[in-house]
């Protein structure tokens, strides 16, 4: 017990994290000695390339993608404490938790997960998803198994079915209500090891 | 009524003679009512012998056989009786919404043993281990693998394993020993029953059923989740049972003294022997099968029967090895679905369905029934309330402990616990079926003295927890609100979100430095795609395998089928045939767009259903009638539709009339033969119509441009600017989701009838558009489409070549009914599709 909380004593405001993003203490070990780990040069921060270096995500087709999304603010670093509030995302919802705590919502909510993918299409942050944005995606998922013009199709047919304003695009409001039937605790959640 | 059933009854009484078991010769005529217990071949030849030692004076006409068709008789009456009951019982829905069906089917069950035993004063009839386990239950069980969910199964697996081997053995050791210590207790009075034999009644009690759970658990609609584990528990947990069986049972042969630390390790060994080479066995089976489907492309008739010969093989041979041939079946048809289905024929995917169906329906439906019938028998019903009502406490109770212990422990790992809830369900659906009765009914009389005990308990706790609990389960399921699975909708955005979350979990999971599920599955997918694919799958398929696209192109061919449903209810979808109609389906870019539909541009701004100038570079399809389509009132046109379609009518009759061919569905490929059957429906339709012959005209469904719209406007019944304009979907109806919407306007068809005199010959052009006359070109873009359709888009494929046949539209109809249901609704192939689905138009009443 001793040599975890001084252990914590690294982590820069622990407490604060803790709350704000549902982790226990033993998961932001974990993730501290993970993101030391991504950290080769012991900057402090993690720039694209750090991630970049993980095989599994240089192949992974959405891989780019993931990677912007954590560096989401305009900064090509990342340090500690954003870094976990991404991957907070990816908690199991608490339920327990989000009954007492309504004032404050976790990142692991329906909302936040929803968002958070929602932002994974959405590149240029119009807070819409554009055809183009859509067929991006959808390019890189399917790749060679499907022509440019199915694409496009698809594209289109899947920008119909959830535009209700006939925008021409997907709002978040539109996507939410589009996924609504969509067990999102399940799919977007990792169990992440103490 | 009465009589009929009985006489049904009393020739079916000899059905068990097929297992070689018991055979009572009652017939009709009481002179032959003796009953002889030897067995069935040897009763058959005596009396044979008997009816062939009389010389014949005369030449019979007609000779009455019943002995050489005896057997087979029986089982053919057997079957239908069986069914008869189920389709009395699922007629009567109120019933089987309160009841479930396996339920009533065990009560028909008492009724018929009832009856037999009424008649015969014995119970000539009982389910034998050997047609269970080797004709009845291969199939739900083949079925049962086949359909799996893999995805959802294998996510869970870990759950399902620890319920089905843990668990099991829980509920066998606990109550077997808890069963003797009440022994001990002195519960139970005199009994001669060992420990051994105790936990050997244990752990044939111990398994739950799987042909018991999923007839309860499919009626109920449970969530995903829940129904996979208790679905998955039942199907796996075999494997436990029978080495738990086997052990047990050489145990109690050996006799306590001899049992050692070597046999009880031995035991152990077997039980990973048995469940895992049953599975290797089940995996090798079904790598053969796909295999085999890779090179079945000549022989598409019989390419569906290689799946269930195949699958029964792999029960045999694990039965064979003294494997566990269910956990060889299940695995079979798990891992073989996928192959199979990219490999064979779209047809004969879909008769393997059915077909699979027909058999695990069916011989669950006969489980069942037996299951009843079995229990009229006085020399099993030995009484002893101790162990009865002990055995049925021990056996909820402790299963309720097992689910809720381990449950406990599992929520530790998994990702979404399992909630309170759905525990109690779980611990609830806990079934025993006609396994346990089966294996009790293989006990050995001569080592276990109280067999029939055991027998008569086994039957009721499977009554208990069949009839008992799976009429509680739905109540009580309501009343839990345990959630249920929802009926989703196919969307894309959904399955390319799904698809985009599994990516990024793998991700997430790389990023975090950890090898959860997700890392795993997309290794495994990959090592799937790269190498099992590449073996076991005819390249063709392999091509078309992205799961996003199939949803795409399962949503496209649904709007077809309304398409032609809709365009069929409104007389015909002949202008798309007619070379008047230039329909282009090319993809308009804003230019063209613009250029070509100035009109309707105008239109749809006026409307609140108006698009945005952003919508122009969406490939959309603009269909465009030409000026001379727009007179199309033209009546020499429309006569001469009718001669064309006289001639024909009568034409052809005499060429393709019966031709029968073991190796095609010539129906299926002969459309000239299809066609002569329309042509004779439409005659009849013609003649009905006849005073209404003369007005007219040949019926399009026109893609309103400006000028359609004033066409319409005057005659039409005051259709509203607005509503017109949501018919102005119509526009990009053919590719897309709303053309259905376009279409199910029930506007429509009322101002197109009430405007053209005549409504009713509609129908005629649609017929007549059915001929491949050499009149009839094919329109350009046919033919074009017809022509790069590799290039062109899936959903423009599909627009380039709508159903212009019959033919086509019961193929997608077939392929609708795939996407969207198990059902066992069975298109048949061979029935004639249109008649029925044609509504007669209505006679020409509001004649203008």
């Amino acid at each position: 017990m001793g040599s975890s909380s001084s252990s914590r004593n690294k982590i820069p405001n622990a407490q604060e994290l803790m709350h704000q993003t549902g982790f226990s203490s033993a998961h932001l070990l974990r993730l501290h000695d993970r993101f030391e780990s991504l950290d080769r040069d012991n900057r402090g921060y993690l720039s694209p390339d750090d991630f970049e270096a993980l095989g599994g995500l240089a192949m992974n087709p959405i891989g780019g993608r993931i990677i912007e999304a954590f560096f989401s603010s305009g900064q090509d670093t990342v340090d500690f404490s954003s870094f976990v509030r991404i991957l907070a995302h990816f908690r199991p919802t608490d339920r327990n938790r989000n009954k007492e705590g309504t004032q404050q919502e976790l990142p692991s909510s329906r909302t936040r997960k929803l968002k958070f993918a929602f932002q994974l299409y959405d590149l240029d942050r119009d807070g819409k998803i554009s055809r183009e944005e859509l067929l991006q995606v959808l390019r890189a998922m399917l790749g060679l198994q499907v022509t440019e013009e199915q694409l496009q199709s698809i594209a289109e047919r899947a920008i119909q079915e959830a535009d209700l304003d006939k925008d021409d695009a997907i709002s978040f409001d539109e996507f939410k209500k589009s996924l609504e039937k969509m067990d999102i605790d399940t799919k977007m959640s990792v169990s992440f090891l103490k | 009524m009465a009589t009929s059933w009985r006489f049904t009854l009393i020739l079916c009484m000899l059905l068990m003679a097929c297992g070689g078991l018991s055979l009572a010769s009652e017939e009709a005529e009481p002179r032959n009512s003796q009953t002889d217990t030897g067995t069935g071949s040897n009763s058959n030849a005596t009396e044979e012998g008997g009816q062939g030692a009389v010389p014949i004076t005369t030449l019979p006409i007609v000779t009455w056989k019943w002995h050489h068709v005896t057997t087979q008789y029986l089982v053919a009456l057997w079957i239908l009786v069986a069914w008869l009951c189920k389709l009395i019982i699922e007629s009567n829905h109120h019933v089987t919404n309160v009841i479930p069906e396996s339920v009533l089917l065990i009560c028909f069950g008492f009724v018929l043993g009832g009856m037999i035993w009424g008649a015969d004063k014995m119970q000539t009839f009982r389910l034998t281990p050997t047609v269970f386990f080797y004709f009845l239950l291969p199939q739900v069980i083949l079925d049962a693998g086949y359909h799996m969910p893999n995805k959802l199964f294998f996510t869970n697996l870990g759950a399902i394993l620890v319920y089905a081997v843990i668990g099991t053995c829980w509920n066998a050791a606990s109550l077997g020993l808890s069963l003797w210590g009440c022994h001990m207790g002195g519960f139970m009075g005199d009994l001669d029953i060992s420990l051994l034999q105790y936990l050997l009644f244990g752990s044939l009690m111990a398994a739950v059923d799987p042909v018991a759970v999923i007839a309860v658990f499919e009626q109920v609609h449970v969530n995903d989740v829940l129904f996979i584990i208790v679905f998955g528990e039942s199907l796996l947990n075999d494997g436990v049972t029978v080495v738990l069986f086997n052990v047990f049972d050489a145990f109690v042969s050996l006799g306590g003294s001899q049992i050692d630390a070597a046999e009880i390790a031995k035991g152990i060994v077997s039980f990973f022997v048995v469940a895992f080479g049953g599975s290797l066995v089940g995996i090798a089976f079904g790598l053969l099968i796909s295999l085999l489907t890779r090179c079945t492309k000549n022989v598409k008739i019989i390419e569906p029967g290689f799946i269930f010969v195949m699958g029964y093989l792999s029960y045999l041979t694990a039965e064979m090895l003294s494997l566990s041939a269910i956990l060889s079946t299940t695995f079979c048809g798990v891992l073989c679905q996928k192959y199979v289905r990219a490999n064979m024929h779209e047809h004969s995917v879909q008769t393997v369905k059915y077909a699979m169906k027909v058999f695990a329906n069916g011989s669950e439906t006969i489980i069942f029934v037996f299951l009843g019938i079995s229990a009229i028998d006085k020399v099993i019903w030995v009484w002893n309330t101790g162990f009865i009502l002990l055995t049925v406490f021990f056996v909820f109770v402790y299963r309720f402990i097992g689910v809720f212990f381990l449950t406990w422990i599992l929520n530790r790992y998994r990702l979404v616990p399992l909630e309170f809830i759905d525990q109690v369900i779980m611990s609830y659906g806990g079934l025993r079926g006609a396994v346990a009765y089966g294996l009790a009914v293989m006990l050995d009389e001569n080592k276990i003295k109280e067999k029939n005990l055991m027998v008569c308990t086994t039957l009721i706790v499977v009554y208990f927890t069949v009839i008992w609990q799976g009429m509680t389960m739905k109540p009580l399921v309501t009343w839990l609100k345990v959630k249920r699975a929802e009926v989703k909708e196919l969307t894309l955005l959904e399955k390319m979100t799904n698809k985009m979350f599994n990516h990024t979990l793998v991700a997430i999971e790389d990023i975090s430095g950890q090898i959860g599920h997700n890392c795993q599955r997309s290794k495994w997918k990959y090592f799937e795609e790269k190498w099992m694919s590449r073996i076991l799958m005819k390249p063709s398929a392999r091509k078309k395998q992205d799961q996003v696209f199939d949803v795409f192109h399962q949503l496209n061919l649904k709007d077809a089928m309304e398409y032609v449903t809709e365009g069929e209810r409104r007389g015909s979808l002949e202008f798309i045939r007619k070379e008047s109609v230039a329909i282009d389906f090319r993809k308009k870019f804003e230019s063209e767009h613009s250029e070509d539909m100035p009109g309707m541009r105008a239109d749809m701004s006026n409307g609140h259903c108006a698009k945005p100038t952003t919508r122009d570079p969406i490939p959309s399809v603009s269909v465009e009638m030409h000026e001379h389509a727009m007179k199309a009132k033209n009546e020499a046109e429309a006569v001469n539709a009718h001669n064309l379609l006289d001639q024909h009518l009568y034409k052809s009759r005499k060429q393709h009339r019966h031709r029968f061919s073991r190796s095609k569905f010539i129906i299926n490929k002969d459309e000239k033969e299809v066609q002569e059957i329309f042509k004779r429906t439409m005659k009849n339709r013609m003649e009905s119509f006849q005073p209404a012959k003369t007005g007219v005209s040949p019926k399009t469904v026109i893609k309103h441009t400006k000028k359609e719209h004033q066409q319409k406007m005057p005659k039409g019944k005051s259709i509203s600017q607005t509503k017109l304009c949501y018919s102005g979907d119509e526009d990009f109806g053919f590719s897309e989701g709303d053309s259905a919407s376009g279409y199910d306007l029930p506007y429509p068809s009322f101002p197109m009838r009430d405007s053209k005199p005549g409504g009713g010959i509609e129908n005629s052009a649609f017929v007549s558009d059915l001929y491949p006359t050499e009149s009839l070109q094919i329109p350009p873009w046919l033919a074009e489409g017809e022509l790069d359709s590799s290039m062109v888009a899936p959903s423009l494929r599909a627009q380039a070549s709508p159903p212009t046949s019959p033919m086509e539209m019961r193929h997608l109809g077939l392929l609708r009914v795939s996407t969207r249901s198990t059902d066992t609704k069975q298109m048949n192939n061979d029935q004639l599709p249109l008649p029925p689905t044609h509504p007669p138009p209505p006679p020409p009443s509001s004649h203008m």
